[in-house]
């Protein structure tokens, strides 16, 4: 078991070397260099030019690689030239605001998907199993901004239930007002995000379900007089959710990706914003540290996908 | 028995589903309709702007849906970018599909530590945060053209393509055929393509039509968000983002509706008739 997560662990370091260097490279494409935040009307040029040296702009890639890896092992990122902090602090304060919306969809997702997978499983090729199989299968084949822009004219400017903008209002003084307020700018986004996020679980969990459904330990099941009932809800639930688990990873990447285009059209301020503010006004030691950060997330998501995998399924582990 | 056609299966499956029969014919009007229209159309005359026009309800003044904050009429701004979406997902698609095809067809075929190499590079590029690095890139290239647009958004997509083929390829690489073949002194080029590329042909057609609907969905998107297409290219994603303005979204749903929806339909609409494709070549699957 340690062996596998440990080999896997091992392989993902080469792996992020690589996916460094490129967007390494890729930053070097790009005009401007770190001292580029540090620009005011106040400062010369000279001095600039100076720290340049120092800072060894005009260094080989490879040894501005080596000093880019160090100092951002030790915390630093650069400056934000649009906001003039600390890169690292920037990205932290935006980190939660997405971290808790996704959090939010994965949930509404799960409780979603779940019994409709079961339930499209258990009555097969029933009226309701067609049914909830034409919802996944719009739900896939839509593009996924098309439908947030639709969900936010209906629902945020035509019926006015949900705030369309930020992420908290500014007259919701007090800690309950505030994670209510919170809560409230959140709930249609996550929605929209998790009606569309639910294919692919309830497409798996479905056949899943229908494959348990003739196994021996289900006949066996019915055998010693298990309610039908209970042999859905108990024995083949059970069997057909380990597999389940093991998309947590991609979904939490999955919607991390999806981040920008819900946040641009909520304006929340998110990593998904920030990137977007951040390419429009070429900041461009913030879009670095984010591609950076948006790369490992994927890595670790697919870590932990194939982690749970090779918990649930001994298979895997062998092979 | 009667050998039957990869074609006539295809047909048997529509006539079976009624569904599929209606998207077909949806699918044909419209893209008659949107390629027709657009033959007429002069793209630098519909994006002339004419401030003195703005937001001209639909159906007065000869604007069948209106006009936009350009004075540019809707209708004829649609088809041009409808047409334009169509295209750009055409040759996208037909890009990933022929790099994605090769490069699962030599790692398939060779297997072993080919393969190895080939699929660590897979691995990583399925890493890359696509979306992210696709804005990047189109903001580093200086005045960047559709061309540009295409072969950057195709660097990416290739890879799904590339896994699906190798996965199968694997499989008909050990197969009785392949070996004849191969005894027979077929070279490996020719093998590849001419004995183990007709066999997964079918898999071919259908992540061709199913990729097309994706790759529509990509490009509109990236321009909806502003980092698509060129500006005096017309695009539905342009017209959808129109609506990112809150005054557009409710006081002028004419700019933006129709684009949306027709996207919907046109995404609908292929994917249904990729996936009757697809329960056509399988015969579990197949209704008729």
């Amino acid at each position: 078991m340690w062996k596998t997560i440990l080999r896997r662990v091992l392989l993902m370091i080469p792996e992020l070397v690589i996916l460094s260097v490129v967007i390494f490279l890729l930053a070097k494409l790009m005009p401007g260099d770190p001292f580029t935040g540090m620009v005011t009307p106040q400062t010369s040029p000279k001095a600039i030019e100076a720290l340049r040296i120092k800072a060894g702009v005009y260094d080989p890639w490879y040894v501005q690689y080596w000093h880019w890896i160090v100092r951002m092992f030790h915390g630093d990122l650069g400056m934000s030239y649009q906001f003039k902090t600390p890169v690292g602090s920037l990205i932290l304060s935006r980190m939660g605001n997405t971290i808790w919306l996704s959090l939010l969809t994965l949930i509404l997702s799960y409780t979603l998907a779940i019994p409709l997978g079961l339930v499209a499983g258990r009555y097969e090729n029933s009226k309701l199993d067609k049914a909830i199989m034409i919802y996944t299968f719009v739900a896939y084949a839509i593009p996924a901004f098309v439908f947030y822009m639709l969900g936010i004219w209906l629902f945020g400017y035509k019926l006015q239930l949900f705030p369309t903008s930020g992420s908290v209002s500014v007259d919701a003084i007090g800690t309950v007002s505030y994670l209510l307020s919170r809560l409230d700018h959140m709930i249609l986004p996550a929605c929209l995000m998790a009606l569309l996020s639910v294919t692919t679980v309830v497409q798996y969990l479905r056949s899943e379900v229908i494959d348990n459904k003739n196994q021996d330990y289900v006949k066996t099941a019915r055998a010693k007089g298990v309610p039908e009932k209970q042999i859905f809800t108990r024995h083949i639930f059970r069997n057909s959710l380990l597999p389940i688990a093991a998309f947590l990873g991609y979904s939490i990447t999955g919607l991390l990706g999806g981040s920008i285009f819900i946040e641009q059209i909520f304006n929340y301020p998110g990593m998904g914003l920030l990137f977007m503010d951040s390419i429009l006004n070429r900041d461009y030691s913030v879009i670095t540290a984010l591609v950076l950060l948006y790369g490992t997330l994927t890595l670790i998501g697919s870590l932990l996908s194939d982690i749970i995998l090779s918990l649930v399924d001994p298979r895997v582990r062998i092979g | 028995m009667k050998k039957t056609s990869n074609f006539s299966m295809i047909v048997r499956e529509f006539k079976q589903d009624k569904g599929a029969t209606f998207f077909v014919f949806l699918l044909t009007m419209l893209v008659l309709a949107i390629y027709g229209y657009a033959a007429f159309l002069d793209t630098k005359q519909v994006m002339h702007v004419d401030i003195l026009n703005s937001y001209i309800h639909p159906g007065k003044e000869g604007h069948l849906l209106g006009t936009d904050q350009g004075g540019r009429d809707v209708l004829k701004y649609l088809v041009l970018g409808a047409r334009n979406s169509l295209n750009i997902g055409l040759a996208i698609t037909l890009i990933v599909e022929v790099i994605g095809i090769a490069f699962g067809l030599v790692a398939g075929y060779y297997g072993g530590l080919v393969d190895n190499i080939l699929m660590r590079f897979l691995d990583f590029m399925m890493l890359l945060p696509m979306l992210m690095l696709v804005i990047v890139i189109v903001s580093i290239i200086p005045n960047y053209t559709m061309l540009d647009f295409v072969l950057v958004i195709s660097a990416f997509l290739w890879v799904g393509t590339a896994r699906l083929i190798r996965s199968k390829a694997l499989a008909e690489a050990h197969k009785e055929y392949v070996y004849a073949a191969a005894t027979s002194g077929s070279n490996a080029l020719k093998i590849m393509v001419f004995d183990i590329l007709p066999n997964i042909s079918s898999l071919i057609i259908v992540d061709l039509i199913l990729s097309l609907t994706s790759n529509i969905g990509i490009e509109v998107g990236l321009s909806f968000l502003g980092f698509g297409l060129p500006d005096s290219v017309p695009s539905l994603g342009v017209m959808i983002g129109l609506a990112q303005d809150p005054d557009v979204m409710t006081g002028e749903p004419w700019v933006w509706m129709p684009a949306s929806l027709l996207i919907l339909v046109l995404c609908v609409g292929i994917s249904y008739v990729g996936n009757v494709v697809r329960r056509a070549f399988d015969a579990r699957q197949r209704l008729g």
